[in-house]
């Protein structure tokens, strides 16, 4: 009856023996094509590092006046703007400007990476059924697998820095864009694009007529999750070399420093919901046409 | 600017349309005479459409009339192929839209049909000149002509000033109107309408039927009509197909139809039909005797019209005359509001004849 106590498992030299041929596998592999995938994600790093630069070295209150801009042009709200300065104007007079820009640089490479990746791949999935079918699994993968296990292969394979750090982020971060994507295309009026083909649209212009711009706001849902959970990475990706608000955290935990994990949490809190809030307005503004005058 | 191209006349011929996994394997069955009721317990098919033959005329209104799951919507859709046939033939001009690869039937449709939606199926990010312009735009004509062609139909149907308006902005009726502008700015010879006035309220159907007769004295377009109502059918239609459980129960003009219903099914719709709008005086004239007596009234006039004429001029009797002003019957008045009202009394009359 000892079988029905202990659960019958592999015998443990199987076990290690599995474990270590794909750990040897997977290290040779490393070994003769990690190089490759480096140069691979060589322009991303320079993207990464221009626009670190960019953002640490122009004078502060240049950029502050920049994304007090951009938020304005995205929202048209002047209290998301003065909210938005003020924010930014608390975090420098904490002396946490320069990790603000590094990270603010970081979210920004990184949505920008999962826009250009996840809305082709949004846009296909919602094409086929069967490519539907093989993506949502592997969305829930990604987002379920505790983020410490993906950073494994990918420190094995590109060792620790910015890159890989990003390449963390955006697995993280991209599937709510996919998947919004794929749901806004999917729950396009089928009465408007029965018109769209029968005015003879060919297949680009369907998407680009109809399904985009009527997709559009969920898209922006899903880039507004993207950024949330790009945010939320920082700190972890701090551990393999990304410099930003995440290192001093990780400082402060190792430490037992109080105050400074409770100052730089708070400075992601602050530029999370300068981010948020612009990017919610700005995908209400894109509903505007929908608001119903009389009738 | 009006319309250049002659519009063709539309033949449907034999035209099946099984939904289902393997509608072809259904097909012969159906042809050698299965029921809908037997394909769907049995096989689990839908019949859409069985044997389709029907000839629009080109340039005219062709109506076709049916109930909520006649197939009307179905087979409208077979004229650009937004359904693709099971089996049959619809040929426009001396094409077969059936045959045509992707390409060719995107330049049919972009060349050839407009259509108009029941639920509208306007584009509602886009304002009313955005919409309107739409289908010139996927054929890549210059802006400013989009424009200068969609302003000149946004004005004719009523539009001028809500250019700038979104959809959302606009009544049921008002946006109906974006449809037609939309569907008329392709400058297409087929006009296909899908139930275009159902969703309106009847007045403002009145107006848009109306808006829809004096455009087409102008613009000559062939126009198949889809409608559920048998007024707005006697009313717009040159010619009436009467679909039902996806076959055709009778085709004809206004007239054929409230006069000779091919059923009980058709004659239930006929009963409530105002006929002093749809019998024409030709109907019911009497050959003449002897010299044309009373006032000339010519063909094609409605036997409302007529008596409206007689009655307003105090007269019984009145002769009628073909175009050319020759006497080809007479008239009288008491036969005239005899046939407007009782059927029974008129259907006996011509059995008589």
């Amino acid at each position: 009856m000892e079988w029905l106590y202990e659960f019958p498992s592999m015998n443990g030299a199987s076990l290690r023996a599995l474990k270590k041929a794909i750990d040897e596998g997977f290290r040779s592999f490393t070994r003769a094509y990690g190089e490759y995938f480096e140069l691979f994600f060589e322009p991303l790093k320079h993207f990464l590092i221009a626009s670190e630069d960019f953002m640490t070295e122009t004078p502060w209150p240049v950029i502050l006046i920049i994304i007090a801009f951009i938020a304005w042009l995205a929202s048209r709200d002047l209290r998301i703007v003065i909210g938005s300065v003020v924010t930014l104007l608390l975090i420098g007079y904490f002396d946490m400007w320069e990790d603000t820009m590094k990270t603010i640089s970081m979210i920004f490479v990184c949505t920008v990476l999962a826009i250009f990746i996840g809305i082709p791949i949004g846009i296909i999935m919602s094409r086929s059924d069967r490519v539907q079918a093989v993506v949502n699994p592997i969305l829930d993968i990604m987002q379920t697998m505790p983020s410490f296990v993906y950073l494994i292969p990918v420190v094995m394979l590109l060792g620790i820095g910015k890159v890989p750090g990003l390449i963390a982020v955006v697995i993280y971060a991209i599937p709510p864009i996919i998947r919004l994507t794929n749901l806004g295309i999917r729950l396009v009026d089928k009465d408007v694009l029965e018109a769209a083909d029968a005015f003879g649209s060919s297949n680009w212009q369907r998407l680009k007529n109809v399904q985009m711009p009527l997709a559009l706001p969920t898209i922006m849902a899903g880039i507004n999750q993207t950024i949330m959970m790009a945010l939320a990475m920082v700190v972890v990706a701090s551990m393999i070399g990304v410099q930003g608000l995440g290192q001093p955290v990780l400082r402060a935990i190792t430490n037992q420093y109080f105050t400074l994990g409770v100052f730089n949490g708070l400075a992601i809190v602050g530029i999370a919901i300068i981010f948020d809030r612009t990017s919610q307005a700005f995908g209400k503004r894109l509903q505007k046409h929908q608001e119903v005058i009389h009738g | 600017m009006v319309d250049s191209k002659t519009s063709p006349g539309i033949s449907v011929r034999n035209l099946y349309k099984i939904f289902g996994k393997n509608p072809e394997q259904y097909v012969d069955m159906v042809k050698e005479g299965m029921t809908k009721t037997e394909l769907n317990e049995q096989y689990g098919h839908v019949l859409g459409l069985k044997d389709i033959n029907i000839e629009m005329p080109a340039g005219g209104i062709q109506v076709v009339m049916g109930l909520s799951g006649s197939g009307k919507s179905t087979l409208i859709r077979h004229i650009n192929r937004l359904i693709d046939p099971t089996a049959g033939e619809v040929i426009v001009g001396d094409a077969d839209v059936c045959k045509m690869s992707a390409g060719q039937l995107r330049e049919f449709r972009r060349h050839e049909t407009a259509m108009v939606f029941q639920k509208f199926a306007l584009l509602p990010h886009r304002t009313v000149l955005d919409n309107a312009v739409y289908g010139l735009e996927v054929q890549g004509v210059s802006r400013a002509e989009q424009i200068e062609r969609a302003q000149r139909w946004i004005d004719r149907v009523g539009l001028t000033g809500f250019e700038r308006s979104y959809p959302n902005q606009l009544s049921g009726g008002m946006q109906q109107r974006v449809g037609l502008a939309r569907a008329l700015t392709n400058d297409a010879p087929i006009l296909l309408m899908d139930e275009a006035f159902s969703a309106l309220d009847p007045l403002i159907r009145m107006d848009m039927q109306s808006v829809l007769l004096d455009l087409q004295k102008e613009i000559r377009k062939t126009v198949v009509f889809i409608t559920h109502d048998l007024d707005e059918a006697l009313r717009l239609g040159d010619k009436i197909a009467i679909l039902r459980d996806g076959e055709i129960v009778q085709q004809g003009t206004g007239q054929d139809i409230v006069l000779n219903p091919a059923d009980d099914y058709i004659s239930n719709f006929v009963k409530e039909v105002n006929r002093g709008r749809v019998i024409l005086v030709e109907t019911i004239m009497k050959p003449l005797s002897g010299d044309p007596e009373g006032m000339g009234i010519v063909t094609g006039t409605t036997l409302e019209e007529a008596a409206k004429t007689m009655t307003d001029a105090n007269t019984a009797m009145a002769h009628v005359t073909d175009a050319g002003g020759k006497p080809v019957g007479s008239l009288d008045i008491h036969d005239v509001i005899a046939a407007m009202v009782t059927p029974v009394a008129h259907e006996e009359a011509i059995a008589a004849e």
